[in-house]
């Protein structure tokens, strides 16, 4: 079975029309997948490309490499396009776009030109924000506060503010998109109690999609008519308060924290049940935390703004309800850990992304507690620990997942093996850099370092420089799966329908698929997961 | 498929219906009430708003069966953002 | 004609569907959780509302005062007056008469024409007042049932902010459904569409009622604080 795939030249998506327009008017939903692909890894650069300059600028206490005004704007960039430009986007957009209709037995997406239309709008959003970064760009912060944003930066707000609001309508329709797609199209068979985690995962990240990016969206709207117009909605000389606009900016922008972490959390699930040949630990677990975590992050957003002069009493609650998030993280986290008790492991590539994501995901997420007591946040708001918390989740937790998901489905995508030791070492590479770059930045923030400053004190320094040297480290990282993607794509042994020896439906249809997914619409009769029937069936001993 | 077609009299009769409470709400906003002015202004606001969703937008009768679930949570997450808000707004003056 | 005939047969049907039932319930909730994301929207801008009025009542009630009642209801019946076509534009549809169709349509689009120029009329007075937020707002009234105690005019300007805001976005939102509606009607005189397939026909109206019940909110909301003082 494993041995099917040397035919070359199957009927596949791939190849199913060539030509520039058959790829920028197609509405197949796995080479939409490829387009997002291709321009998130390039905005993932350009992003990488600020976060770099920062990093050089830190490297010394003086302020030398640039000025004070231009280091707001490279931070803000950095921000701005990493948050609304790769995290949000990157997960559920390449990968969920890809394996979302194949994982429950679909054709295609329920709406395939809405998901055209979606990456457009990505695109018309991404346009915008490198033509306001190369007219001057902007220097609020990826938050936009007001009165800042408003009535005293002189940058291009509206235009960035433009940009965000379009792709934050890209975001809505992919997760309007899946949401109907997970309810309307699931083959025969195909229950929810027998969904693939990655799918309840991203049904979750729809919710909060759908629900909150409207509300960052006519947030946006009012402080861009506030800064041309002069409706005062947030003016404090009118009386406004502009801590309404860090509600609702908030209201929106904790949850898309979940938007960006969840489906990295489906990823692993899917990583760590097929690497230790086991049915997951505690299936509904997992999925319904998915859906718990989207609820509860509605709850918790006003601890973004404990010291910014919120009710004392209003702090008490939001602290109290950020601890709840605390538990279907931590049901998550202990049921992969039992996933893997007596399981028969392997050290593949995906497998080593995901034991990263185990611990700094764990990390991050147990600095956030720390974070969401009122009296510690007094503490270290603003610094360099909040820095190196978020970083731990979002970079941590969604890059680590997002590489290892893209190490797993690489053989279903291309139809080519990536080079298993180069995999090996590049994840090696990501969690040694990765941790050389923002564990100094707990201590540094700890110790009082501010964030948003392009200089500081020289007692600083020796820790800043280890923060940078990771840095470099964490680049080769991340360029390297490029390069080898890349060369895969040409020179990579040709892939079996199912490397991996893999439940799930995705592993049922031929590396890379054809263009309408199956050849007949499948019809399910197993639990997911059944990793026990497949290790009997196994004839050939899985590589390791 | 059983499809469920209004007829174009019931139409009418709940367009009156809207029509009545409109005006019903603007005399009401005329006559004293205390506090309760809002409440009847909202009460009247939402009824109308039930009238034009279940009978104009067939909720009533709509064969998906998920659109009632999805009206809910809407109306659930548009609460938390109103209360959660208010919740610091209500008590900023406390201490 | 058996339904699975119907499901070969009907050129609507798209391919990755399996069945019509299934794909007119996928387009209807999809057109419901498009709706939702319409709700929050609103919703950001509601709560500012929220937030300003219980803080500043009486200046709101002051500057509410100022709008003109008579052209506030005469809309809003226009706009409900306009969601009973939309939704006899539905049943024609349903009901396959093609000529009565087009006809609601174009009555929809009057009516929301009407509604948008009665707004502007409105708009018109505020410049004149200086209403209008910004350098050259003026405010002068007295906060209703106290007439020696003047309202905060910077308050004032906040309540102008969020009713330009809101009604402004609403009207952006008439803007694109009567665009919609003169698309719609131009295919439907072309005979797009039967008994076997409205969906256009049905979000469309879908989406005039959901802009109908913001107005129905919006109405009491801005125009009827402390009218009897």
């Amino acid at each position: 079975m494993a041995t099917n795939a040397v035919i070359p030249e199957r009927a596949n998506y791939l190849n199913a029309e060539y030509g520039v327009k058959s790829w920028l008017l197609t509405v197949d939903h796995k080479r939409i997948a490829l387009l997002y692909l291709l321009s998130v890894t390039l905005f993932f650069f350009l992003g990488g490309f600020f976060a770099l300059l920062i990093r050089l600028e830190l490297l010394t206490p003086a302020g030398d490499l640039m000025q004070a005004d231009t280091y707001n704007k490279v931070f803000t960039m950095h921000g701005i396009i990493m948050v609304f430009f790769f995290l949000i986007p990157v997960v559920p957009a390449v990968l969920g776009n890809f394996l979302m209709p194949i994982m429950i037995g679909a054709k295609d997406l329920a709406f395939p030109r809405i998901n055209l239309l979606s990456w457009y709008l990505y695109v018309i959003g991404g346009v915008l924000i490198l033509h306001c970064m190369l007219t001057g760009g902007v220097d609020t912060g990826w938050t936009f506060y007001p009165p800042f944003s408003t009535s005293f930066s002189n940058t291009k707000v509206v235009e960035a503010g433009l940009a965000v609001f379009v792709s934050g309508f890209s975001s809505i329709l992919t997760g309007l998109n899946f949401i109907v797609t997970v309810h309307r199209m699931r083959a025969p068979g195909m229950t929810w109690d027998r969904l693939p985690l990655f799918v309840w995962a991203n049904y979750a990240t729809s919710i909060v999609m759908i629900l909150g990016t409207p509300v960052v969206a006519i947030t946006i709207v009012l402080v861009a008519l506030e800064r041309t117009l002069h409706l005062g909605i947030f003016d404090p000389k009118l009386g406004g308060d502009p801590l309404l606009f860090q509600h609702l900016f908030w209201f929106y922008s904790h949850p898309a924290v979940y938007i960006m972490i969840l489906p990295s959390m489906g990823v692993i699930s899917e990583l760590i049940t097929c690497f230790s040949r086991k049915r997951v630990f505690g299936y509904k677990f997992i999925a319904l935390s998915s859906v718990a975590i989207a609820v509860l992050g509605f709850l918790v957003w006003a601890h973004h703004m404990f010291v910014a002069g919120m009710s004392l009493y209003a702090g008490l609650i939001f602290s109290f309800l950020s601890f709840f998030v605390a538990v279907p993280s931590a049901i998550k986290v202990f049921n992969w850990t039992a996933t893997l008790y007596k399981g028969s492991i392997s050290f593949t590539t995906p497998m080593l992304y995901a034991f990263g994501f185990l611990g700094l995901f764990t990390m991050g997420g147990l600095t956030g507690l720390f974070l969401a007591a009122l009296g510690v946040d007094v503490h270290v708001t603003d610094t360099y620990f909040i820095v190196a918390h978020f970083h731990y989740i979002m970079v941590g937790g969604v890059l680590m997942g997002y590489l290892g998901g893209m190490h797993f489905w690489w053989p279903k995508i291309s139809g080519r093996m990536y080079p298993e030791f180069w995999g090996k070492l590049s994840a090696l590479i990501v969690f040694l850099g990765f941790n050389l770059t923002f564990f100094p930045q707990f201590i540094l923030g700890y110790m009082g370092m501010p964030r948003r400053y392009w200089q500081y004190p020289p007692e600083f320094q020796i820790l800043n420089v280890l923060s940078t040297a990771g840095a470099s480290v964490l680049a080769v990282g991340y360029l390297l799966p490029m390069i080898y993607f890349v060369w895969s794509m040409r020179y990579g042994k040709p892939a079996p329908d199912n490397p991996w020896n893999a439940a799930g439906l995705e592993w049922m249809t031929s590396s890379p698929p054809p263009t309408y997914n199956f050849e007949e619409t499948p019809i399910v009769t197993w639990e997911a997961y059944n990793y026990d029937e497949l290790n009997k069936k196994e004839e050939v001993p899985v590589e390791r | 498929m059983a499809e469920h077609i209004s007829s174009p009299r019931f139409y009418v009769v709940i367009w009156l219906s809207l029509m009545v409470l409109t005006v019903v709400t603007v005399v009401a906003a005329q006559i004293d009430l205390g506090p309760f002015n809002t409440i009847v202004a909202l009460t009247i606001a939402s009824l109308k708003a039930v009238l034009v969703g279940l009978f104009f937008m067939h909720v009533k009768y709509a064969h998906e069966r998920m659109i009632k679930p999805v009206i809910a949570a809407a109306l659930f997450f548009l609460f938390l953002l109103l209360s959660l808000s208010m919740a610091d707004y209500s008590t900023r003056l406390w201490s | 004609m058996s339904d699975s005939e119907v499901a070969v047969h009907n050129p609507a049907l798209r391919h990755h569907f399996a069945e019509v039932e299934q794909q007119r319930n996928a387009s209807s909730l999809g057109m419901w959780l498009f709706l939702v994301t319409e709700i929050m929207f609103f919703g950001g801008m509601f709560c500012a509302y929220l937030v300003y009025r219980t803080a500043h009542f009486g200046d709101f009630a002051a500057a509410s005062s100022t709008l003109d009642l008579k052209l506030g209801a005469i809309n809003t019946a226009v706009l409900i007056l306009s969601s009973l076509t939309v939704v006899m534009a539905v049943w024609t549809a349903q009901t396959g008469k093609q000529k009565a169709l087009v006809m609601y349509l174009l009555l929809t689009i009057v009516l929301g024409v009407a509604f948008l120029g009665i707004k502007g009329v409105e708009y018109a007075e505020k410049f004149e007042n200086h209403h209008v937020p910004g350098p050259t707002f003026h405010f002068a009234g007295a906060i209703p049932g106290h007439p020696d105690h003047p309202a905060d005019p910077r308050h004032a300007q906040i309540f102008f902010s969020l009713y330009f805001a809101m009604t402004g976005m609403h009207a952006v939102h008439m803007i694109i459904g009567i665009g919609l509606f003169a698309f719609l009607a131009f295919k439907a005189w072309r005979g797009a569409y039967t008994p076997a397939y409205f969906t256009p026909i049905e979000n469309a109206g879908l989406y005039w009622h959901f802009v109908d019940i913001v107005w129905i909110y919006l109405f009491p909301l801005l125009y009827l604080i402390d009218r009897h003082k």
